[in-house]
Parts: C-alpha cells; structure tokens; sequence
C-alpha cells in the first residue's frame, strides 16, 4: 500500500527547518541516531536498533558441497524480505519484491558478501567436497528512516559475533564437534564495513545522515557509503538523485571516514561486553 | 583460464592498447528506431546499447501518475547473445533491475517532467553487446535517445567508468579491466559539472578514489561533446532537409534559414 505523502505544512516545515540547519526530531545535520546493539542467546544473532528503526540478523550455518565452480570456497548467502511488519507500506511478498527491497538487498550484498569482509576460504573444510554455507537472515522489525544502515551494523556485529563449530578432518571423514566438547570458533574476518547513508536537498540545503522517515520520503535524494576503519571504501552508491559538486561528495565521505572510525570502537565494546557474559570459552 | 594479460604494461600501454587515460572509440546513431519517438544506439568500442524513447504520452495506468509532473519509466533488456556465454536473463533479475533503477533516477533529476504532467516516458534499453561500462553506456545511450525525442532536460548526462590499477587512473574500461581493479561509474551534467550518479562496489581506500572520480568528471566532459557533435550534425542534417523543403528554389534562402535555426537551437540549449 503506497504509503500517504507528507502534508504541504509537513514538508514546508521540515524543509524551512533544514534552512536553518535544525532537524525535526532535535539532532544536527550529521549526527546519527545511537546505535544500541544488543545480542541474543545464541552466536550470530543480533538485534540492532537507530532510534526506532530496529533490524535483527541472525546466522545460520550448515555443511555442505560447493559449487562445482569454487570447489575450496565457502558460500554466504544473504536473506533479506521486508514484511509488512517493519511498516504498512512494504506488502507482503506478492510477486517481485518492491524497489526499496532490492535496493537494500543489492546494497547489503554488495557491503557484506561482495567486499570480501569474510574469507571465504576460510570456510572449506574438506576441499571439493565440504564446505561451509553461512546464511545471514535480517527481519526488518521497524521502518523508521534508514533501514540500511541499521541492517549492515546487524550483519557486520552478527558475522563477528558468529562461532561456528569446529571441525576435525579425518582422512575423508568429516568430525564436528558439538559446541559443549570443543569451544567453537570466530569466522576469518577481513575487515568490517559499515554503512552510512546521508539524504541529500535541494536548494544548497545541508545533507543529513542517518536520515528519518520523513526526512527520507522528503528528500531530493540519497548517497551511501560503505566503508571500513582502514579508510577503505567497499561501496559507494548514489544512484541518481539532486545532482551534487564534486566536492561536496568529498566532504561527506571525510565525515563517514569519521563515523566508522566511531563506531568499529562501539561495536568491539558492544562484543566485549557480551563476551564477558558468557559461560562458554569464547576464543 | 589462461594466462594472466597485462592491464598496464611498462610501455604505459593495457592490454588493448590504450594509453591510461584514452577512452575508447565512440559511435553514435541517432534516430534508428522509425516506430519511436527517440532512439539512439551508442557504442563505446565493443559495448553496444539501444535506447529507445516513447513519450511524453498519455500513461497507460492511471494509478501510476503523478499530478504535478510525469513518471519516468524504464526497463533494461540484457540480449543472451551480449555477453560470451549465450544466457537468457529474466527481467527479474536483480543487476538489470539494479541498472533500470539507476538510470531511472538519473533522468527523474535531468527531465524536466514538471512541464508534462499526469504523463509517462518510457525508455526502454537494450544492452547488446557488453565488454565493460555498460551502465554508463545506457545512460549516455538514455540521454541521446532522449534529446533525439526532444524531450526537454536540464543538460546532458554523460557517463564514464574509471579504476585505478594500484596507483595509475584507468578511464573507460573492459570487461576484462572491469573484473580486476576497483573502479567506479559516474555520470555529470557537464556543463555545471555536478555530479548525477556515482556508483562503486569494489574496495577502494579513499585517497584513490579522489583521483580517479575527478579524472572521470573531467572525462565525462569529453564524452559530452563527441555526444553534442552527433547531436548537431543530425539536426543540422534534419533542418536542412525542412529547409529544402520549405524554401522552393536553390540554395542561398534554404542555407540561411538552416544557419539561423541552428542559432536558435544554439541560444535555447544556453538559456536552459
């Protein structure tokens, strides 16, 4: 169901606001909404939340035979359905999944599968014939502005929260030993990305990050950017949208060099601290 | 898979010989589609890709219209035969929704839709033969199509792709450079020099990256007048044919006529 436009106050409003470099909701152009993350009873399930828009990942991972093409590779396969349970205006899997979800699902196969966070050979176990198959399921709880951004933090905190099994190789006999024998282990993670998104104005007006709802429905288009603590970009997308100077993209990636720095600090401390929780040996 | 080519040798050559910042040869055709109302086929050494425009015209779907301006529609269609393995892609398939959806928003910001409202343009894009940059392909191919419609836009788009191989900024690349280095799309409005799209998916550390993205704004400036030169030489074709017809008699009254339309043509692109 299309959702209803923003009134002509709503909009006139926020967009006079924005002149004024005031947003709606109180924070300032550039400030992102605190990330709260917190994890389930099992490795590799995380609910993460901006505000009120709430995305959970939760990881999967079975034995099984590679594809003919990549025999010493593991595969990593991402799920990403919008129901209507994160907002009204997203239907209920009729047919081809609406344009909002195949961009947020490209996008997050871009970020998580695509650059190489993960190696995956890391997850063969016996060449050519067992491999690991890492599934990252993410339910979009709450639709409350940027739901990428959200989603990308679960995904990256659920892949480095993950401990598979560990395995032993006989020969050609397989051994996998059950979480209570043998302490399970950490995926070989590359480097961790993280995405920001920012809503860019017309009219010389301030591009926004982490935009909400609103903001979202009312701008003149969008830009996000996925890039790692190392000052790495993995995904740059603005797909059309109010054209911008070459510069003023330049800023902006400045500040997103900025933000992940901020956050990779806030995700380790978020592991540490559920770490410290856990009976378990966690290596 | 044999033996590892070069992308950048010693010489400063790659691996088709071009120099790091050559781009490819450019063909353009405009007006192949006799049934459409814009049609522009573009070649950027091997990629091929047809645009075809219908429009502004009445939407077929009323609930689809929007009351101030018109929709932009567009479906892309990848040939099987476009790539070395013959492989039919469905319309669902995620990278052609992904290109239909970027092209799409590009031109929402580059059509002046406000000026046909309650209608549609459909553009519809045939990619037929694919050997790297083929998005930038079909949104140089769009706007062709588009103008060659004479539908009313703020200014060209034009559209390049760009890596960099370690430290040397590539321009304009193949499939076979495409799959090795990081490298980006981009498309501006050339004669603001604001940039349109902007889209990378391979890790790049940012200090590169401004390198190259300035490199390709510069050369999607160049890309925008090899498109004007096509634009012109057709049109100039078009009026001199409407001239000759309009004026009975030889030469001198037909040619001045055909050199003040071109004048106007001129003033209107500017004034836009």
């Amino acid at each position: 169901m299309r959702p209803l436009s923003p009134s002509i106050p709503e909009k006139e409003f926020v967009l006079e606001a924005l002149g004024q470099g005031l947003r709606v909701d109180g924070r300032a152009p550039l400030e992102m909404r605190q990330p709260v993350l917190t994890f389930g009873p099992e490795f590799g399930y995380v609910e993460c939340s901006l505000g009120k828009t709430k995305v959970i990942c939760s990881i999967d991972a079975k034995m099984v035979r590679p594809s003919p093409e990549r025999l010493f590779e593991g595969v990593i396969s991402l799920h990403s359905e919008i129901s209507p349970m994160a907002s009204t205006e997203y239907e209920a899997g009729y047919g081809r999944p609406s344009d909002a979800e195949v961009e947020i699902s490209r996008m997050l196969d871009k970020i998580l599968r695509r650059s190489d966070a993960i190696d995956k050979e890391s997850l063969c176990v016996l060449a050519g014939q067992r491999v690991w198959h890492l599934k990252l399921t993410f339910h979009f709880l709450s639709d409350s502005g940027n739901m990428l951004d959200c989603a990308c933090l679960a995904g990256i905190t659920a892949l480095r929260h993950f401990r598979r099994p560990e395995v032993e190789v006989v020969g050609e006999e397989v051994i996998v030993h059950a979480p209570e024998e043998r302490a399970p282990l950490p995926l070989a993670i590359h480097h961790t990305p993280l995405c920001f998104t920012f809503a860019l104005f017309n009219d010389s007006l301030p591009a926004l990050l982490d935009p909400s709802h609103l903001e979202e429905t009312l701008c003149a288009g969008t830009m996000s950017i996925a890039l790692n603590a190392q000052k790495e970009l993995c995904v740059l997308q603005k797909a059309g949208g109010v054209a911008m100077e070459a510069d003023a993209i330049l800023k902006l990636l400045e500040i997103g060099v900025m933000k992940a720095k901020e956050l990779d600090k806030l995700i380790e401390e978020a592991l540490a601290a559920d770490f410290a929780t856990r009976v378990v040996e966690v290596r | 898979m044999g033996s590892r080519i070069e992308i950048l040798n010693d010489g400063g050559l790659r691996s088709d010989g071009r120099r790091q910042h050559e781009l490819r040869s450019i063909t353009i055709q405009l007006a192949t589609q006799g049934n459409a109302d814009g049609s522009a086929i573009i070649q950027h050494g091997l990629t091929t890709v047809l645009a075809v425009v219908h429009g502004p015209r009445e939407a077929r779907l009323r609930s689809l219209t929007q009351h101030d301006r018109a929709v932009i529609s567009v479906e892309v269609q990848v040939a099987p035969f476009s790539q070395g393995d013959r492989r039919r892609r469905g319309k669902g398939d995620r990278r052609t929704q992904e290109l239909a959806a970027s092209v799409k928003e590009t031109f929402e910001t580059a059509v002046q839709t406000h000026l046909y409202p309650r209608s549609e343009i459909n553009i519809y894009i045939h990619v037929l033969h694919q050997d790297g940059g083929v998005l930038a392909a079909c949104v140089n191919a769009t706007t062709l199509a588009l103008i060659n419609a004479g539908v009313p836009m703020i200014d060209y788009v034009a559209s390049v792709s760009a890596g960099t191989f370690s430290t040397s900024p590539l321009l304009d690349l193949t499939t076979l450079e495409e799959s090795d280095v990081p490298n980006i799309t981009l498309a501006v409005f050339p004669r603001t020099g604001k940039v349109g799209l902007l889209l990378m998916d391979t890790r790049l550390h940012v200090e590169r990256f401004e390198e190259i993205f300035r490199l390709a704004a510069e050369a999607g400036k160049v890309i925008h007048e090899e498109m004007r030169v096509a634009i012109r030489t057709s049109t100039a074709g078009l009026v001199k044919a409407m001239g000759g017809a309009i004026v009975a008699g030889p030469g001198a009254g037909s040619s001045e006529r055909a050199t003040k339309a071109l004048e106007i043509e001129d003033e209107e692109m500017v004034d836009a």
